[in-house]
């Protein structure tokens, strides 16, 4: 059943969202550390379990795959929510502190990219 | 009758912002289509329209919600909440191939601390520049430029003033809504079309809202590699701003 997928994915969120605020809270730093990350990886993990031991069927994964879909409508949404203005008119401050932090990040990115193959 | 619409779009709220989201897109992908002849993809456009309409209803309603701020769109604010974006990000972790998440292990853990060292500096430098010689100013500005949560956290429990947290928050609201916009048309410059890439760039950049948009944009494939690594730099970043990152401000600043 579709539901199947879509509790699968809610509960694999849910622990990943709580364990990386426990994990905020453990080392004192007051944010989530890496909750959808955790939650990412169970949810990998499920999926590639041993089909005899735990297997999502078919119909099931289009619970998971309908909101994967739903993935950049939701993102419109999140942009469409954002306090543009503020950051249009914060001042040269934030937004020279902002634009450069980006570029500098871009570049570096080349440059990572040939140190993992280097590596691998 | 009015009333009568306005009672049914609050009740259905979510509802609402089905439609209007599904407009904005159908829109945004047959301006692709017609107008850019698909050079520009429709989720790149469509993304850009949903900051553009931001910013005219802020600029009209005068808060901080975006469109959200208008009664009829209130839904948008569930809909591109936190939780409606974590459930589909995860979701989009589904098709993840474990080899190249393996793959890029050792770099993509890398580029988190890479990240935000790199982004705090180039933020203090910055405020530094502007004239700014308290190391908790330079610390709170800096934490800003790696993301807006990291900025605000930072300077709360180092004691900064409100208007510099929130320089911080703006100055991470800057950046998240830069690297929306501009991955799209550097992606290619940068090589970034693979799953190590995107886990590079996820790290690096590390404003998980910027990072989904920006590579929803790009290839909707790589979305669930730069979330993966994104989500745990805010996290670094709240560890080492107030700490390690602040102790080096104070004694560069003496």
């Amino acid at each position: 059943m579709i539901i199947y997928g879509v509790a699968i994915l809610a509960f694999c969120t849910l622990v990943g969202k709580y364990t990386g605020d426990l994990i905020g809270i453990m080392i004192g730093v007051q944010s989530n550390v890496g909750g959808v990350g955790i939650a990412m990886l169970l949810l990998i993990v499920l999926a590639n379990f041993p089909k005899k031991i735990f297997h999502i069927d078919e119909i099931s994964q289009k619970g998971v795959r309908f909101w994967s879909a739903m993935y950049i409508p939701i993102i419109v949404a999140m942009a469409a929510k954002q306090n543009a203005v503020a950051a249009m008119s914060s001042g040269a401050l934030a937004i020279t502190a902002g634009a450069l932090a980006v570029i500098f990040s871009f570049a570096l990115i080349p440059l990572l990219i040939r140190l993992s193959n280097g590596r691998g | 009758m009015t009333d009568a619409l306005d009672i049914i779009a609050q009740k259905n709220s979510l509802l609402v912002a089905f439609v209007f989201v599904g407009v904005v897109m159908w829109l945004s992908y047959k301006v692709s289509k017609h107008l850019t002849i698909g050079h520009l993809h429709g989720s790149a456009i469509a993304i850009i329209a949903g900051l553009v309409l931001a910013y005219f209803s802020g600029k009209y309603t005068g808060g901080s919600k975006g469109v959200a701020d208008f009664d009829l769109l209130a839904g948008v604010a569930i809909m591109g909440g936190g939780m409606f974006r974590d459930f589909a990000i995860v979701a989009t972790a589904f098709g993840v191939n474990l080899d190249d998440l393996r793959k890029a292990g050792v770099v993509g853990v890398a580029s988190i601390f890479i990240g935000v060292i790199l982004s705090f500096f180039v933020g203090a430098g910055v405020a530094v520049a502007f004239g700014y010689t308290d190391p908790v100013v330079i610390t709170t500005i800096g934490a800003g430029a790696a993301t807006y949560i990291i900025g605000p956290v930072t300077g709360a429990s180092l004691g900064a003033e409100s208007e510099i947290i929130a320089l911080s928050i703006a100055a991470g609201l800057v950046k998240s809504i830069l690297v929306m916009v501009s991955t799209p048309f550097v992606a290619k410059k940068i090589g970034l079309d693979n799953p190590t890439a995107a886990m590079i760039y996820g790290g690096l950049m590390g404003t998980t809202s910027g990072v989904s948009g920006g590579l929803a944009a790009t290839d909707p494939k790589l979305v669930p590699y730069g979330a993966m690594t994104a989500t745990f730099y805010t996290g670094v970043g709240c560890l080492l701003a107030p700490s390690v990152l602040f102790l080096i401000i104070k004694q560069l600043t003496t």
